[in-house]
């Protein structure tokens, strides 16, 4: 089977609703892009679970390693007074 | 490296890999995972997705020929699900290393295995109500536990497909409903439809236990977290009472309730004939490959025609 046949991925990414962030859905083989936004909808959009879908060459994205995942996470790890209950408040105050 | 040291760096992985599968956690497509794995897994899902695409012949069959618009409209819903289930799994397997068109080549060409059900024929519109009812709803207590599995893209693809094909079940089992409701031909015809379909049903979880021979690796490495035989109770434990709330009986003299186990004892399957219709001798086997590979000849002008146009518009 020539490559032709193999056409290149695409990463799905649908808005459930109206102002919701676009989640990654899955991906798509398409010719190009106006291809790959019709299957999409076909394919993960069949039972309104979008109002808009994204379609971005799988080849476009950069992506961390699983080796990476300790150092490359690690400058978050050891700061827990990034979250506000790291913070005690007085007694009686109910609101800060 | 030298050669023990590569073995103590194998070994490493193998142990992080382990622990992982333990901790209950995900294999993820860029984590390291041993070559057997991978090679089952491909094989598992490959024919699995196979099977999606496969499925959709005996009910396509139908498509022109429903009794109503409005089950025309619903069987149609339902192919269109197959083919998207057929997706999602080819992409979930790509990830494991192989094309799609690879896939498909291996299935068009007869190579690659699909689900044994596939290969026998859909004789009359019953036939539709058996399909949805007992196929899919094996099928989905098949996939609820795939949906736990330890391959990230597998499980993922399992939890969308679930979701879809309780629709799948449900309008199976009222088209026979229905039809039980109907004259005395009519319930004859859902009858002979259950009498076909029960013990090829029975047949899809696979082998049993005592003869199945990737079960255990499968196992250990929590792709499958039931054995076949287990699956193949509890399938018949939800749908022997399904089958008597419609008056449907199941074709199977040794059939009865334990209350003890609280499982239902039932008669021998006949494993030969899986055997028989695996290695390709089913009624339907040659009929099955040609319909697939006349779509897939059939189809080409739309490929051509697809690459042909993204080519001019990249020119323009």
């Amino acid at each position: 089977m020539s490559t032709k046949d193999n056409w290149p991925t695409w990463e799905v990414f649908t808005q459930q609703k109206n102002g919701a962030a676009h989640e990654h859905a899955g991906n798509v083989h398409a010719p190009d892009a106006e291809m790959a936004l019709l299957n999409a909808r076909d394919v993960y959009g069949r039972r309104q679970e979008a109002v808009n879908i994204w379609v971005v060459p799988s080849v476009a994205i950069t992506a961390s390693t699983p080796e990476d995942m300790g150092p490359f996470f690690e400058p978050g790890n050891d700061k827990m007074y990034r979250w506000p209950n790291y913070y005690k408040t007085p007694e009686g105050i109910k609101q800060i | 490296m030298n050669q023990p040291q590569i073995q103590e760096d194998e070994q490493k992985h193998v142990d992080a890999f382990n622990a992982r599968i333990a901790a209950g956690k995900t294999i993820e497509p860029k984590d390291w995972m041993p070559e057997k794995y991978r090679k089952q897994l491909l094989r598992m899902m490959s024919q699995h997705a196979h099977s999606e695409v496969v499925g959709m012949l005996p009910e396509g069959n139908w498509l022109t020929r429903a009794p109503s618009l409005m089950r025309k409209a619903v069987l149609l819903a339902k192919v269109q699900d197959e083919a998207g289930h057929g997706l999602y799994i080819y992409s979930g397997a790509e990830t494991l290393g192989t094309d799609r068109a690879e896939m498909i080549d291996q299935l068009l060409s007869g190579k690659a295995k699909y689900a044994s059900i596939f290969n026998y024929p859909t004789l009359n519109w019953a036939d539709m109500g058996a399909v949805g009812w007992l196929v899919d709803g094996a099928a989905i207590v098949n996939q609820t536990a795939l949906a736990k599995c330890s391959y990230g893209p597998y499980a993922r693809a399992m939890i969308r497909i679930c979701k879809e094909e309780n629709f799948h079940s449900k309008q199976g089992y009222q088209i026979m409903a229905h039809m039980m409701s109907g004259t005395k031909e009519q319930q004859e015809m859902a009858q002979d439809a259950i009498n076909r379909f029960w013990w090829p049903v029975l047949m899809m979880f696979g082998p049993s236990d005592a003869d199945s021979p990737n079960s255990d690796d499968l196992m250990k490495w929590k792709v499958k977290l039931y054995s076949n035989d287990d699956l193949r109770q509890r399938f018949i434990d939800r749908t022997v009472p399904q089958a008597e709330a419609i008056g449907i009986k199941i074709p199977d003299d040794k059939l009865k309730w334990n209350p003890t186990t609280r499982h239902y004892e039932f008669g021998e399957i006949n494993f030969d004939e899986l055997k028989s219709v695996i290695t390709g001798n089913g009624p339907c086997n040659k009929l099955r490959m040609k319909q697939r590979n006349d779509a897939h000849k059939n189809g080409a002008w739309v490929r051509e025609a697809a690459i042909a146009y993204a080519e001019k518009r990249a020119k323009e």
